[in-house]
């Protein structure tokens, strides 16, 4: 019984459920299955989420209180996150052991686990996404575990499992711009485990970077009693962090993992409160140029981004950001590249950005109408939101009805036509399916009945569409169901959006609105 | 030293092989020649082909229509206040569910649920009507009711906010969703449909169909009924459909002989159709019209609840002259009641 009742099993009991309940959140993220679950809980309790948007944003948005309640744990004990809760640590390690040093000689495995120099790159990362973030460029979340997770979950796991097992995860299958980018660099990362165990975790992770710093005040520390030790390094055959117990033990290195307490044949370690710190390398150790370094590479990240223009006078008209979005500047400065909203998503239209809206803006979401549309009555991807980006509107006031009436609805862009791609106009052909499947009432897609002499000299009687943009509210809908799937003959692009006062088109709702004005008198 | 046994390896000469491993050599590698021998001219493609100009074969659907009668209407018209008495008061007028449903049927019902909308907005079939037909058909013996739709929007997202997920699951029904594997190609000798993607995945076990459809107003076609309802059961590129809209709407007619179609008339979508969106676009019109021929009913319904000129449904002239059906629904046996 004792046996079973080891630290290293507690430990195991709760790596499994946390990465099951990982797991859980991924799977019931989807309109079926979501029946108010937390989905977005790991990312609400990541310190670092709430740390760097309270810089860019100023606030700590909504559920990111949460995160208190892991700053509290990794204070009195240290980085128990990353060996114990961590989905991302969870898979590198189990990954680690499955195909690292597990058969390998015990004194390979020793070697592998002693602390490196190439350690303190995260902390050089950290200072860096920091600096990003001072300027307004939130920039954690290419690294960010929780972040990369579930961004790795979203666009590259789930829809490959529904590949190999159709209508597992989707009923139709979902695609993802550029998925293949994010696939390799899962792969990567869970490989280099092979070079060196728990690579990501030691070498580049930016959570464990700040729960480290935060840990150099731990009060619970692992403490080597020097009369019992005997430098056999046994301490080091499976330590997960690398923090070198065998000798100053690195706490900020330290993942509480406990299996050196267990390994050591002689009883000399201990998790002990208050321990004398003279033993121990006690805070991160980054040297004074290299934090300088971070911080210049951060400044300049966001700098040249900035001064690209992609945020400002030369925006892509792709940059079709999804109902509720903060005005671009501010979007980048909250958006974490989670892509919750991408899972949530019930239309598969949200697609992770490359290049769209600027080196800042890679895997923020964007709109493809090819790919879906945006559904009149969703408001999924605010509900999932972690930081704000996309504010939790209700359907209400995203459709501008109920109290919301007199600021009207929310508008995501305007469509266009090109007539000379539109079947109607241009090839003498009836269609008008834009107009069928516009979701607005009255619709912003209406047709004018013309009867035009065919080429072969008989008349015949057409729709042909137009546009009313003061009607529009950019859903894509007309652009997703126009026939002319390669490059529909009505397309979305970003202007008329209504979360940004510079990219409004019409002044006043514009002379079309006379249809709605028409609409309220009769109400 | 010369009568030694050849297959001794100590007595045989420098470089070279027993027996036993000279053939068990020589097999691995001639079994190899001989095995991609085959496999390659068994795969073997000795012609060319045009991608997509292949020849083209696919189901035949067959008819799910019962025997006609002589004596019982085929066209009900029941006024009431709610969906389920109602719907009872129409069927009955036809002489009751059980005329089309024996006991052990597995019933398809086809509602029309295309458009990600809350039931008020009369985009999608009631779910109340769901419910009451599906009461009927369960009271009749069925064995188990499908419930199935291809919609425009997320199928996930249309039969929830539509409500028909929440009556699936409180009646046990077995709702289908347009999954990729629920497809397959449909043979039809129509006017313009020949060959298409078609969702067959409902059809497999049904032994009945039902189209339960609400009466809509249509941009294009001027009204989505129950002829139009059949729409849902197709795949594939559907937005061309609208280049000859009323030759595929009439060979919808052709492509589905149901058991029996419901439209669903209590409130009505006047305008901005089929999609409305508000509630101004709806009109309560207190009325179910039953029957099993489609086109009788989609007459009724286009002049009696979208209150318009039946001659400019070009459709249901088609439908008509094809002999798919009778537009003329005062010539048929009927039956008007009240609730």
């Amino acid at each position: 019984m004792n046996r079973l009742l080891t630290l290293r099993n507690t430990r195991r009991v709760a790596q499994v459920f946390f990465f099951s309940l990982f797991l859980f959140f991924v799977f019931v993220t989807d309109l079926r299955y979501l029946k108010g679950y937390p989905v977005s809980l790991f990312l609400e309790l990541d310190p670092l989420v709430a740390f760097a948007t309270a810089i860019t944003t100023h606030t700590v948005y909504m559920g990111l209180l949460w995160s208190l309640l892991l700053i509290l744990p990794t204070l009195l004990f240290g980085r128990i996150f990353c060996n114990w809760i961590c989905p991302y640590g969870i898979l590198h390690h189990f990954t680690g052991w499955l195909m690292g040093k597990r058969r390998a000689e015990e004194r390979e495995r020793i070697e592998s686990n002693r602390y490196k120099k190439l350690y303190s790159l995260k902390y050089v990362i950290l200072i860096a996404m920091i600096a990003a973030a001072l300027g307004g460029s939130l920039q954690i979340g290419w690294l960010d575990p929780i972040c990369l997770f579930h961004r790795s979950m979203s666009t590259v796991i789930l829809p490959m499992i529904n590949l190999f097992f159709p209508s597992s995860i989707y009923v139709r299958q979902y695609f993802h711009v550029g998925a293949w980018v994010i696939g390799f660099m899962l792969l990567f990362l869970v490989g280099m485990n092979v070079v060196i165990p728990r690579f990501f975790c030691r070498v580049l992770c930016p959570l464990g970077a700040f729960l480290g710093t935060l840990s150099s005040v731990a009060l619970w520390r692992i403490d080597r009693d020097v009369t019992k030790c005997v430098d056999c390094d046994l301490c080091l055959k499976n330590c997960e962090g690398a923090s070198d117990p065998q000798t100053q033990l690195r706490k900020s290195e330290c993942f509480v993992c406990f299996n050196c307490i267990e390994d050591c044949p002689e009883d000399a370690l201990s998790f002990k409160f208050m321990p004398q710190l003279k033993q121990e390398v006690t805070a991160p150790v980054v040297p004074g140029r290299r934090a300088f370094l971070g911080v210049l590479a951060g400044l300049g990240f966001y700098a040249f981004g900035r001064t690209s223009g992609a945020s400002d006078r030369n925006y892509d008209k792709k940059v079709i950001r999804p109902p509720g979005s903060l005005e671009e500047k501010d979007f980048l400065g909250a958006c974490i590249k989670c892509d919750q909203c991408i899972r949530a998503c019930p239309t598969n239209v949200l697609q992770p950005a490359l290049m769209e809206s600027g080196i800042e803006g890679i895997w923020t979401p964007i709109l493809n109408m090819k790919i879906g549309f945006c559904e009149v009555n969703c408001t999924l991807c605010g509900e999932v939101c972690p930081t704000g980006a996309i504010q939790n509107i209700s359907i209400e006031e995203k459709t501008g009805t109920g109290p919301f009436a007199k600021e009207g609805p929310i508008s995501l862009g305007t469509a266009f036509f090109d007539y000379g791609r539109c079947l109607p106009w241009a090839m003498e052909t009836p269609c008008v399916v834009c107009e069928e499947v516009c979701p607005v009432s009255p619709k912003a897609i209406f047709s004018r009945e013309v009867t035009i002499t065919k080429r072969d000299g008989n008349p015949i009687t057409l729709r042909r569409p137009y546009v009313d943009p003061a009607l529009c509210i950019g859903c894509g809908i007309c652009e997703h169901e126009c026939p002319v799937t390669d490059e529909a003959a009505i397309r979305v692009t970003a202007i008329g959006e209504t979360r940004s006062h510079d990219r409004r088109l019409l002044m006043d709702g514009g002379v079309t609105s006379a249809v709605r004005d028409l609409e309220k008198e009769k109400r | 030293m010369s009568t030694a046994n050849p297959n001794d390896p100590s007595q045989l000469p420098e470089n070279s092989v027993s027996r036993r491993e000279f053939l068990v050599r020589l097999g691995i590698t001639g079994a190899l020649i001989a095995g991609s021998g085959i496999a390659a001219t068994k795969l073997w493609q000795p012609n060319h082909f045009v991608p997509g100009f292949e020849k083209e074969k696919g189901l035949q659907l067959r008819s799910y229509a019962t025997d006609p009668s002589k004596i019982l209407p085929s066209l009900a018209i029941a006024h009431g206040t709610e969906h389920e008495a109602t719907i009872r008061a129409a069927l009955g007028a036809l002489g009751g569910m059980g005329r089309f449903i024996q006991k052990g049927d597995v019933v398809l019902i086809k509602p029309n649920v295309a458009f990600d909308r809350p039931p008020a907005l009369a985009a999608t079939t009631h779910p109340d009507a769901l419910r009451a037909v599906a009461k009927l058909v369960l009271e009749a013996g069925a064995r188990k009711v499908i419930v199935a739709d291809n919609p425009i929007n997320s199928p996930t997202g249309c039969f929830l906010k539509s409500g028909l997920t929440a009556v699936s699951s409180e009646m046990n029904l077995d709702l289908i969703y347009p999954g990729s594997n629920s497809f397959g190609p449909l043979q039809l000798d129509g006017e313009i449909l020949k060959y298409w993607t078609f969702f067959n995945e409902p059809f497999k076990n049904a032994t009945k169909v039902i189209g339960l459809a609400p009466c809509k107003d249509h941009n294009l076609c001027h009204a989505s009924m129950t002829m139009k309802n059949w729409y849902g059961l197709l795949g594939g590129r559907r937005n061309q459909f609208h280049q000859h809209i009323h030759s595929i709407v009439s060979d919808f007619a052709l492509m589905m002989k149901p058991t029996l179609v419901i439209l669903d008339g209590m409130s009505v979508l006047m305008s901005n159709g089929p999609t409305g969106g508000r509630l101004s676009d709806v009109k309560t019109m207190n009325t179910i019209v039953a029957g099993t021929d489609m086109v009788s009913v989609d007459a009724y319904g286009y002049t009696h609840l979208l209150e318009r000129d039946l001659a400019e449904l070009t459709y249901i002239h088609k439908a008509h002259d094809r002999g798919l059906g009778n537009k003329n629904w005062q010539e048929t046996l009927y039956k008007e009641v009240q609730a």
